[in-house]
């Protein structure tokens, strides 16, 4: 009952959207304010609506409903609590219900804090929003009804994918899906705004700050997924270029460009038909991930059970949004008016090279990720594009981007001095380039990869570069000390958000690099008492015994780890074996230090009575996740700036009393 | 010109969703063997230690019968996954199975099956750098190969035998060519 009665929500949600997606619109071109307002009311009974259905397929988890075919699917009855609530969104039509969930709230936050937006940019904002909630809808309801009933009901589920359980893997999806549609916001007001014709700085005030969000929930969910790959896969690295961490990865390169364009539209009033095509882009790219990760067209670890029909409505859903929207920008775009001019050597110049960089990235990308199916549909033979072709090519065009990250802060709006900005850099150049040097010397000159060194020394740069800009917003050494911390007192949030997220992003190059280049693996078989020397830690196997867990077997290593003689860890990697569905996974031991990661992976008996065991030492593994979390802390300080509060948009003089700034 | 520089974005678009059309109907996991309908390669591989005399597998052994030929190793997980529906499969008696234990460990190839169980008629080793593999054709492990009574390689499958594949494309195209 209650599985239907979700159901029934959906397709009731599906007429609301119906409403919202037309009715505002036609009164926004007609003026008719009535019209315009049932927005609000629309897009509050949407998210209740899904909320209801939602919750509907959450209670069949919770209870282990088996007559809902999807929950006898992918759960069961021995999984732990949190796993059969995850388990609602480890699988496609459930996942897909979070995303139109998410969707929905995104609509009801628009009504909740855009009470000053201008009513006719909000109706239509709304309107675009519930035109990609009925794409959604129907795509669910006609493709992937996750209430679908079984008849008999199973006795018992056949579980979820025992490498899903995980916490890791838990709170993956969601973030990811909040970045993911948090980007339709930017996406519905631009094609509000080309609808309109209208873009000023009012838009870019309520554009940033979803964006920004958006932004910090991406970053959060992919790096979520990586750490889940680093300690969990078992292989002892975190990043593999997979199209679905590709798929995930590219609207966050052009959701970055955008954060920034947004900024030039707001203080500048420039770059603005960059800026809403960076909008569409970015929103297009999450779907095309959508589209990647369900349709089947491209082979990946993260792929979903693929279906044609599924593969052919999405594909068609993508043509309308992301084909209408770019044919909408070619038509209304040039019409524009274009704002502040400026010097190529300026702030908003340095801007737009990042801007460039990000997007040749994103394409890059792309272009990786397509061309097996480009080679393929072309009859060229099946290709597989892997690391190799990324971090040879994406990474290079990385390095002109941190080198024009640590210059554009300090250059000034309009017509920037880049002689004076290099001249400020002098210490930040000569201490990165002694950093480079040390780093080559330290790994022994060549026996270590060149790029180590370049790859430290960029992260010195960028770091000292970000700490310039800092010292220079507070005059220090110019003026007393004091008066530099009174300055540091007063700096606008947002200011402090552009520092953290740049200073954590060279901490992170610099984990990145260090644990890419120095890495010290081992693969033997060693037996119990035997002791192998990885980087330093003596690792002594002491036993491997079974252990029971709730829904699995395991055989668990004990290694006794020291280092120069003084105890050090005690490790112990499992080997699981779930028995619903029968898998094997691998459990690594982890021992961070600030300098890297101690880690251990214990296999199978090998044939001489010892256990095949896994050693590695990951250096600096923690700088990257540290630095990610600093660029997530960042991007939530910038978002406190009082500013950027969301909802405190107002299109100044025309509408609202200019004062009123407070939601 | 500027307008057309507009155009830009609807036009890269156009052109990548021409070939997700393409793709739809294209499976990038099927990748075509080239040996199809050929005879299978010559071999004549040594038998897992343990397992008997006259155990292994040769070319003329694979003539007369509709049989499975399924690629593994004691290395390779996606085998356990698929190894316990090979079990039930052998137990069916509908077609023989014959395996190779590819760039394994012979010993440890012959262990792996005492612990999972073995449904093969006939195995044969065949240790790094797997030449008979590559002549077979083969990209990783798990596949099975579906040879007639010819000793023609008629299909080959790439990944775990699960029991959907099983009832949908392998045992239709075995009753096919038992007929």
């Amino acid at each position: 009952m209650i599985a239907e009665i979700g159901h029934f929500a959906l397709i009731l949600a599906l007429a609301v959207a119906l409403v919202q997606a037309t009715i505002p619109l036609i009164g926004a071109s007609r003026g008719n304010a009535t019209w315009m307002a049932l927005s609000g009311p629309t897009s509050t009974a949407q998210v209740l609506l899904i909320g209801i259905s939602f919750a509907a397929l959450m209670h069949a988890y919770v209870t282990s409903d088996f007559s809902v075919m999807n929950v006898a699917q992918n759960s069961h009855t021995d999984k732990p609590m949190l796993y059969k609530v995850a388990g609602v969104w480890g699988n496609h039509e459930g996942s897909l219900l979070l995303w139109i969930t998410i969707l929905a709230l995104f609509g009801f936050a628009v009504t909740l804090f855009g009470r000053n937006l201008p009513p006719g940019l909000k109706s239509r904002a709304l309107a675009v929003q519930a035109m990609i909630t009925v794409g959604f809808l129907l795509f669910i309801l006609l493709t992937s009804n996750p209430f679908a009933r079984l008849e008999p009901p199973p006795i018992n589920g056949s579980g979820l994918n025992p490498l899903l359980q995980d916490p890791g893997l838990a709170f993956h999806p969601p973030l990811l899906y909040l970045g993911y549609v948090g980007f339709s916001m930017a996406f519905s007001f631009a094609i509000a705004a080309l609808i309109e014709g209208r873009v000023d700085a009012a838009w870019a005030r309520w554009v940033r700050p979803w964006t920004l969000a958006a932004w910090v929930f991406l970053t959060c969910g992919i790096a979520l997924g990586s750490w889940w790959a680093y300690y969990e896969l078992g292989w002892g690295g975190w990043w593999y270029w997979d199209p679905v961490e590709n798929a995930s990865f590219m609207p966050w390169l052009a959701g970055t460009a955008l954060l920034h364009s947004a900024v030039v539209v707001e203080k500048r009033d420039a770059l603005k038909s960059w800026t809403i095509l960076l909008a569409i882009t970015a929103f297009g790219l999450s779907l095309l991930g959508t589209f990647l990760v369900r349709s089947g067209v491209i082979t990946s670890v993260h792929a979903f059970a693929t279906d044609p029909a599924r593969g052919v409505f999405i594909l068609g859903l993508l043509v309308v949004a992301i084909g209408g929207s770019f044919l909408l920008y070619a038509l209304r775009a040039p019409t524009l008016k274009t704002g502040g001019l400026f010097a190529p050597l300026s702030r908003e110049g340095a801007l737009l090279l990042n801007n460039v960089l990000m997007a040749t990235g994103a394409g890059t990308v792309l272009l990786g990720t397509l061309y097996p199916l480009f080679a393929d549909a072309l009859d060229l033979g099946k290709v597989s594009v892997g690391p190799p072709f990324f971090n040879s090519v994406f990474l290079p065009l990385m390095v002109p981007m941190v080198l024009a990250m640590g210059i554009g802060p300090l250059m000034s709006w309009k017509r920037g001095d880049l002689a004076g900005a290099l001249s400020r850099l002098k210490v930040a150049a000569i201490v990165a380039l002694i950093v480079a040097i040390v780093t080559w010397v330290a790994q022994g000159g060549s026996l270590g990869p060149w790029w180590a060194a370049a790859g430290m020394g960029l992260a010195v740069w960028l770091l000292l570069g970000t700490l310039t800009e800092l010292a220079e917003r507070t005059r220090l050494f110019r003026v007393p000390v004091g008066q530099s911390l009174l300055r540091l007192g007063k700096l606008p949030r947002a200011a402090w958000g552009m520092t953290l997220t740049h200073a954590g992003l060279a901490v992170f190059i610099a984990g990145m690099t260090a644990s890419s280049a120095w890495k010290v693996e081992s693969v033997q078989s060693q037996k119990i008492g035997e002791t192998v020397t990885v980087a330093g830690y003596a690792f002594t196997l002491k036993t491997v015994q079974d252990v029971q867990g709730p829904n699995y077997i395991a055989s668990r290593g004990t290694f006794e780890v020291t280092k120069d003689g003084a105890h050090f860890a005690v490790m112990q990697p499992q080997k699981r074996s779930y028995k619903m569905p029968p898998m094997p996974t691998t459990e690594a031991a982890i021992e961070t230090t600030f300098l890297g990661d101690v880690y251990a992976v214990v296999g199978d008996a090998s044939s001489d009575g010892g256990y095949v065991t896994r050693l590695y030492f990951n250096p600096l593994v923690v700088w990257m996740w540290f630095g990610t979390a600093m660029m997530v802390f960042g991007g939530l300080v910038s978002l406190s700036d009082r500013r950027h509060r969301i909802g405190a948009p107002t299109r100044a003089p025309t509408h609202v009393p200019a004062n009123s700034v407070k939601a | 010109m500027r307008r057309l520089l507009y155009l830009l974005p609807v036009a890269v678009f156009g052109i990548i969703a021409l070939f997700f059309l393409r793709g739809l109907t294209l499976n990038p996991r099927e990748i075509p063997s080239v040996l199809i309908n050929r005879p299978v390669p010559e071999m004549n591989l040594a038998p897992l230690p343990g397992r008997g005399e006259n155990t292994g597998l040769a070319t003329a052994d694979l003539k007369g019968r509709v049989s499975l030929v399924n690629i593994y190793g004691s290395w390779c997980i996606a085998c356990v996954q698929e190894h316990p529906y090979l079990v039930q499969i052998k137990k069916q008696g509908i077609v023989p199975i014959h395996g190779i234990d590819w760039r394994d460990d012979p010993v440890e190839g012959a262990k792996w099956l005492q612990k999972h169980g073995d449904p093969y008629d006939r195995v044969g080793i065949d240790p790094a750098p797997g030449r008979t593999a590559v002549d077979f054709g083969v990209t990783g492990a798990p596949e099975t190969f579906i040879v007639d009574k010819a000793g023609l390689i008629r299909y080959k499958h790439i990944g775990p035998v699960t029991p959907e594949t099983w009832d949908k494309v392998l045992l239709p195209i075995i009753k096919e060519l038992n007929k």
